[in-house]
Order: C-alpha cells, then structure tokens, then sequence
C-alpha cells in the first residue's frame, strides 16, 4: 500500500444543532484518485472546506503529508495550501478579472510571477482544456457553464499542484460536455501525476474518474472500495446509491402527499 | 415561550456577533501592516470609494451650507446676522455637518456597494477560491478596501467643506443681500485650523467605518440572493448608526477643553 496524501482521522463538525460531520475517517493514498459519493446535504463539500482550511473542523485530526494541518500556524498553512488546486461546482471564477487572469491568479498573487510569463502559462493551460487563445480575453460572464467549468479547470492545475479537488465537476452540464470534463480531468491528473479527491453524486463521472470510490452518509464514511468493487459492493446504502432509486435504507426527508 | 430564554439569545447573538466583528477587525488590520501589498488595488479602490464620491459629496454639502445660512438668518435676524451667518456656516460645516453627512452619504453609496459585491463573492464560492489559489481574502479583498476609504473620506470631506461654505456665501451673496468681501472676512477671520482638523479626523474614523462594515457584512453573508441583500441592508443600516454614535464620542473627546 502507497503512503497516505491525506488522511481524515474521526473529524466532527457541527453547525449549531445540525452534525455534518459525524467522525469521519479518510484516507487518500498518494498519486490516486478517490471519489466520494453521497447525497445533497451529506457533508460533502464541507470535508474538503475543512481540509482546505476554510472551514475549522470541531474534532479530529487532517494530515497531509504526514502533518497535521489543523496545529499549524498561518504561515505554515498557507505553505501546505500551495500544494492544492481547487474546480468549484460553481466555477468561481472572479469575474472582475479576464479569463486569463482567472488562470494566472494563483501565479501571479500567490507565487510572485510576472504577469507576462504568467499570462503565458494561463494560456498554455487554458489550449490543454481546449479553449482557443481569444477566449482568454474574454470575461467570465460571457462564457457558457460548460467553458466555466474547463476555465476553473485550468485554474486549477494552472500552479502544478500536487493535490487537486473536484467539487462535483459535472454538475450542471449536459451529458456529453460532463464527458469532456471528465476525460480533462483525467487527463490533466495523469500529465501532473497529483493526487486527487473529488465529491459528486454523478456516477458516469465516478466510474470514469475513480481509482477508489468511498461513501459518505449522513457526516460517514459508511463503504469504500476500488472502482471495480462498487457495482458489487453488497452494501444496500451503496446499491440505493448508484442505481437511484427513492426506495432502500437511505430516505430522504420528503413528506409524502 | 420563556421570556428569559428570549432576552438570553439575543444577548448571546449579539455578543456573538460583536466577537466576530472584533475578530474581523482584528484580522484585517494586522494585514495592513504585513507584505505583500496590494498598491494598485488600493488605488482602484480609492479611485471608486473617492472620486465616484465626489458628485454626491459635493450637492450634499453645497445644499447644506445653503439651508443653513438661510435657518441662522431667519432665526437670529433681529441681531448682526451678517457676521453670525458666516461664522455659523463655516464651523457647522466643518466641525459637524461635512464630515457627517458626507460620511452618511458615503455609507449609502460604498458600504452597500461593497457589502454587495463581497457578499456576491462569497456565496458564489469566490472567497472560498482566493483561498485555494495561496490568496488571503482580508488582505486581497478587506485591506485595499479600508485603506482607501481611510485615505480618501478626509479628502472628500475637504472638498466638502469648502463646497459647503461656498453653499452659504452664494445664498447669502445671492438672496439675503450680503456683502460678499465682508462674508469672507468673517469666515476667515473665525474659521481656525483646528475646525477643519478635526472634521477631518473625524472623517478618517467615518472611511474605517464605512469600509469595515460592508466588508464584514459581504464577508458573512449566506444564502443566495436574499442573503446577500440582507448583508447589505445590514451594512449601510450598521455604518450610519455607528458613524452617529462615534461622531457623539469624537465630539465630546475633541472639543471638551
């Protein structure tokens, strides 16, 4: 077994009355990619804001690398920080600022490049996502969600990260540019050989991006296994899952008319 | 419903929310001090929250020092209304009504501009994404924002004071018949240093305020559309109450000997 990128140990977080995070224990072994499933409100975008940092967990511990991020101090953590790339489900992109300045923003603010060789770097990343070299002047607002999305991407990996994360990255596209999306994505992580840890409830996207696929319900990991291993997981939380159906031991609180 | 568990959880929210602030506060003045600066966004910000300003400024304080030359005139006519107008004008203006009504009109403009635009930033995840790409949201987004409003409110209330007393000298050169040389004899001969001074310490408090307010109100806004008009609501209500409030407690410190 490779050694750990990440590691959640029994990480609990709590908004107000609400449990999100119910003890979680993760582990991201380097170079891999893991998946999380899960439903809407499951916890799973506030696990990557907690290893982010963006959100400071109640309990529990976050390594990377070995260390954990949760005892550092500032200046330490923003170093930990440059290992990490981030799509958006949003995209999120600034929309102050032109496409290009989207890509070269991690470089430029957070590296100290200049703009001219930054400008360069953000236009050779935005040509690997398949985006012509006009489309960097242009600003966010005038892009479709589609090209939002592969703009997010070049941001991402525009910094070489060693650790990319995918939140929901085909949410909201239609069915053949999440294909696209994914086969960047795949693609993208292959050329930087970078670890990654992605959150979806997409399972085309799941059995094209995963190496390992784990699941989280209601703030746990109750299942993890290989890409292989998840259409016979015998869990019946799993099976719910990746067939969709409303019937099985996860319900949804809906009030039935 | 208890009346005593109502009084308790509006004390603890509200201490709550004077520890966030605090801590804001906090937060994005020891990045004042601190490298890497951000000069040329502190210049675009001043070129917003001063220039853009000035318009606005300017007819409040010319109608103003207007109004109030005509209000000491009617009231005070029987004695030398002449030389009391003018003396009257030029202190009103610069001890209390420039800065004040300035700083209130500024608050409408640029707390609310600012706590519209952070707020939009944050529930679209781009904070979230300065983070991610080695970029501290306070010193990016808070410290340009409240260095310009603390450089630029004295200038703009500068502008207003003496706006404000060409609003009095043309009303009463105008339409009460004074002798324009004698007007500004007297507007001279009282007008001190010291008057216009603290007007415009005062004005550099109003621009820490202002700023402060629509940053930490975007800051933490949540909830989508309406969340974000809640948070400005909030600011330009929070910046005017408090530019009253430290007005009171700057004008008793500054002019009790």
């Amino acid at each position: 077994m490779s050694e750990a990128k990440i590691e959640l140990r029994n990480v609990h977080k709590r908004f107000g009355k609400k449990v999100v995070l119910d003890g979680i224990n993760l582990t991201v072994p380097k170079g891999e990619s893991l998946v999380v499933i899960g439903g809407s409100g499951t916890g799973k975008s506030v696990m990557i804001k907690c290893v982010l940092g963006i959100i400071r967990p109640d309990s529990g511990e976050i390594f990377v690398d070995g260390k954990d991020v949760l005892m550092m101090d500032t200046s330490e953590r923003e170093k930990v920080l440059r290992k990490f790339g981030m799509l958006f489900q949003g995209a999120a992109l600034f929309d102050s600022l032109p496409v290009w300045e989207n890509v070269a923003f991690g470089l430029i603010q957070g590296r100290k490049m200049k703009r001219k060789q930054a400008k360069d770097i953000a236009m050779e990343k935005l040509a690997k996502v398949g985006l012509a070299p006009e489309v960097g002047e242009l600003y966010p607002a005038e892009l479709s969600g589609g090209m939002q999305k592969r703009v997010g991407l070049a941001r991402a990996i525009a910094a070489d990260p060693e650790i990319i994360f995918f939140d929901e990255p085909t949410t909201g596209l239609d069915p053949i540019m999440a294909d696209v999306i994914n086969d960047l994505i795949v693609d993208s992580v292959k050329d930087l050989g970078a670890t990654t840890l992605s959150i979806t409830h997409d399972m085309a996207s799941v059995r094209k991006i995963a190496d390992k696929v784990a699941m989280i319900y209601k703030g746990k990991i109750i299942w993890s296994g290989s890409r292989a291993e998840v259409d016979n997981s015998g869990n019946d939380y799993v099976e719910q899952f990746i067939n969709g159906r409303a019937d099985g031991p996860i319900q949804m609180e809906v009030l039935k008319p | 419903m208890n009346v005593f568990a109502i009084i308790g959880r509006v004390v603890l929210s509200t201490l709550a929310e004077i520890g966030a602030l605090t801590r804001f506060i906090w937060l994005s003045v020891s990045h004042v001090f601190r490298p890497p600066f951000f000069w040329r966004l502190v210049a675009q910000q001043m070129l917003r929250i001063g220039y853009f300003s000035l318009p606005v400024v300017a007819l409040t304080a010319f109608f103003t020092g207007g109004a109030l030359a005509l209000q000491i005139y009617y009231g005070g006519n029987s004695l030398n209304s002449e030389s009391i107008v003018a003396t009257i004008v030029a202190l009103g203006i610069t001890r209390e009504l420039g800065p004040v009504l300035g700083g209130l009109m500024v608050a409408g403009r640029v707390s609310a501009a600012i706590a519209a635009e952070l707020g939009t930033m944050r529930v679209t995840e781009q904070i979230d994404a300065l983070t991610t790409l080695s970029t501290n949201p306070h010193k990016y987004l808070v410290v340009p924002r409240v260095v310009a409003a603390v450089i630029t409110l004295p200038l703009l209330v500068f502008v207003a004071d003496i706006i404000g007393i060409m609003g009095g000298f043309v009303v009463s050169t105008g339409s009460l018949d004074f002798n324009a040389g004698v007007y500004i004899k007297n507007t001279a001969d009282f007008l001190k240093y010291d008057d216009v001074m603290s007007g415009l310490i005062k004005a550099a408090v109003f621009g820490f305020i202002i700023a402060t307010m629509g940053c930490f109100h975007g800051f933490n806004s949540k909830g989508g559309a309406q969340g974000v008009g809640r948070a400005t609501t909030n600011a330009v209500v929070t910046a005017s109450i408090l530019i009253l409030a430290a007005n009171y407690v700057m004008t008793s410190l500054l002019f009790a000997n």
